[in-house]
């Protein structure tokens, strides 16, 4: 009786995603396997992607790059605001939110007032006479954008870990005669694993296929990015079966990345079944 | 001691000696587990001073004291296993591997785990839990063990079988226990030296017998164990009047006229003909309890409770016979008048106290 209901209540859904995602994904998959011209099966496209392959190893090294720092700038700032008294805590996560209300268009066009070559920071480095520097255009300017806009994504899932940790583990780790040193190594960073490999993934994902930021923010051939890269296949190349094959590896590798930390973390708490 | 400006604990003079077995005992919020953790070092006192082997250790940290905690609910850690938990310590201390593995395998037998090293911790009881949480602490062979109502999470029967545990890995170990508890009946079991107290204050030290027997003040003589606490006066040595009526007694020592507190343990009381007895009530209300029945009797409008095996009926005259020994003086204290009459008796008393203690924390 209950799952059938359940099964109804759940159907809207379930019917969403037939029509709106697993029939794209079908249509995006007839694409990468077809001849442009002829609408022929090829492996045509998918052997084009070799081409690509360098690009698809910056955006995922951006991205790696960018959730590091998210990571290393994040924890802090999670462990801080996990260790408040509520009200600040509530505070505090608000703030944490905040630029999430904002357009993440607006954001990036914001950093692109800052960076360029006749922009803010450089006319105020101007009238500091300490002449302009070149940011826009860099790797530097990309992961700088990428780390701004998905730096909550990374400090959400921490703080949500962290504020769980029960406080008399860290006392029985001092009792059991561990440094405040080696209560973090011991017991506060192996509890936030989980934290940190959603938080990971939660950066990673969207900024290894982001192709805003790139253009905004980088635009020169060296930062480009495989985003960039589908983007131009269906709009300025024509090329939609090229862009389709090309989603279908960055989808994959997508996968491959979340199933590599999923086993990560399960490993984690691979007792737990045991 | 003090938080946010309240006074937590005040005047506590406290010697603990080598291999004993030392309880605090206290209702909620007495502050024993206060206490306890100004002793482990995660709480330093606004005043006063903890001295260890004859050194002020106010200023060092937990992790630098040779004494061990066993947590309120074990605080076990979830991402390593049984073996793992128990280790930490060592690992902490950097000893050879082989020398862990040895004294790991030597607690777990100790404790009664054989073959639980490679469990994880989710997939045991709550009484194993406990058993880790004390091997954990123990295999780093502390000079004092500080245990913080290890016993409070598990049923009545576990308890029992625990405090025996507990008891004969003291003596087997020699170490000193410190134990905090709102049970009396574990406390009066287990110790050698039991600290009552309440309000931040020690209000009795001494053996069980002791505190059992020759109760200080009358929130020591009700919570532990029943008392019919009456007003009495203490006409000389030897020589105590309540109730209108002068009894012997075996306590001296006190001024002539002097108010006081007198104790009457509702299992000394006996039970004699009406006509015969040195007060004479009628029985209001009778509750079986399996070893004896509880018996609510009003003597000119002050209810007593008698615990006997001989079986009164509701409405019954009966009289009562005080032995010198039964009767139990104590001085007037801030206490006094606040325990020790059972006209609000319901058979649920002690079901509702330990309601009222688990509240703790």
């Amino acid at each position: 009786m209950k799952k059938n209901k359940s099964i109804l209540l759940s159907g809207p859904y379930i019917l969403w995603m037939l029509v709106f995602t697993l029939i794209p994904l079908g249509v995006v998959g007839y694409y990468a396997l077809t001849d442009p011209d002829t609408g022929a099966f090829t492996w045509g496209n998918i052997q084009d992607l070799m081409l690509f392959i360098p690009t698809l190893g910056t955006s995922v090294w951006y991205s790696l790059v960018s959730a590091l720092i998210c990571l290393l700038l994040g924890y802090p700032v999670a462990y801080f605001i996990a260790h408040r008294g509520p009200t600040a805590q509530k505070i505090l996560y608000m703030l944490v939110m905040l630029p999430m209300c904002m357009s993440f268009l607006l954001r990036t066009l914001a950093w692109v007032g800052l960076l360029e070559s006749n922009g803010i920071i450089n006319q105020f480095l101007g009238l500091l006479g300490l002449g302009s520097a070149n940011m826009i255009g860099t790797p530097g300017a990309v992961i700088l954008g990428m780390v701004y806009n998905y730096l909550p994504y990374m400090i959400l899932p921490l703080y949500a870990i962290i504020v769980k940790i029960d406080n008399r583990l860290i006392e029985a780790a001092e009792d059991l005669g561990c440094t405040p040193k080696q209560v973090f190594a011991k017991v506060v960073l192996p509890l936030s694993m989980p934290g940190i490999l959603s938080g990971i993934t939660m950066v990673f994902v969207p900024a290894v296929s982001t192709f805003y930021i790139s253009q905004k923010l980088g635009g020169t051939d060296t930062t480009l990015l495989i985003g960039d890269v589908i983007e131009r296949q269906f709009k300025s190349a024509g090329n939609p079966n090229l862009g389709a094959a090309l989603s279908l590896v960055l989808m994959l590798l997508v996968f491959i990345c979340t199933g590599i930390m999923n086993r990560f973390g399960s490993d984690e708490e691979g007792g737990v079944v045991v | 001691m003090e938080f946010d400006g309240e006074r937590i604990l005040d005047g506590i003079n406290l010697y603990f000696n080598d291999h004993e077995f030392l309880t605090l005992l206290g209702p909620s919020g007495c502050g024993k587990t206060t206490t306890l953790r100004i002793i482990g070092g995660f709480l330093t006192p606004t005043s006063g001073r903890v001295l260890f082997d004859g050194n002020c250790i106010n200023d060092v940290p937990p992790y630098q004291r040779q004494i061990n905690t066993v947590f309120q609910r074990y605080a076990l850690f979830p991402h390593l296993n049984v073996y793992d938990n128990i280790a930490f310590g060592l690992n902490v201390a950097k000893l050879p591997k082989a020398e862990i593995s040895q004294r790991v395998e030597e607690m777990l037998e100790v404790v009664g785990l054989q073959g639980f090293a490679h469990r994880h911790i989710d997939s045991l009881s709550g009484g194993q839990q406990q058993r880790v949480a004390i091997a954990r602490a123990l295999v780093n062979r502390p000079k004092v063990l500080l245990l913080d109502e290890p016993l409070a999470a598990l049923d009545l029967r576990l308890r029992k079988d625990m405090q025996n545990e507990l008891k004969r890995i003291q003596q087997a170990m020699g170490i000193t226990f410190i134990y905090v508890t709102h049970d009396q009946e574990e406390a009066l079991s287990m110790s050698d030296t039991v600290v009552v107290m309440d309000k931040g204050r020690i209000q009795q030290i001494g053996r069980p017998e002791d505190i059992y027997n020759e109760p200080k003040n009358a929130f020591v003589a009700d919570f532990i164990g029943e008392s019919n606490i009456l007003d009495g006066v203490m006409l000389s040595d030897y020589k105590v009047k309540f109730f209108g009526r002068v009894f012997d007694c075996v306590d001296a020592g006190f001024a002539p006229n002097e108010p006081v507190d007198v104790v009457i343990r509702p299992e000394d009381i006996d039970f004699v003909p009406a006509g015969e007895g040195h007060l004479v009530g009628t029985v209001t209300s009778v509750t079986f309890k399996g070893l004896n029945y509880d018996i609510i009797v009003d003597f000119r409008g002050f209810k007593w409770l008698i615990q006997t095996t001989d079986y009164h009926g509701e409405g019954e005259t009966v009289g009562i016979r005080l032995n010198p020994e039964d009767i139990h003086i104590m001085h007037k204290s801030e206490y006094s008048g606040m325990f020790g009459d059972y006209s609000s008796y319901s058979a649920e008393y002690d079901e509702l106290t330990e309601d009222a203690d688990n509240e703790e924390e």
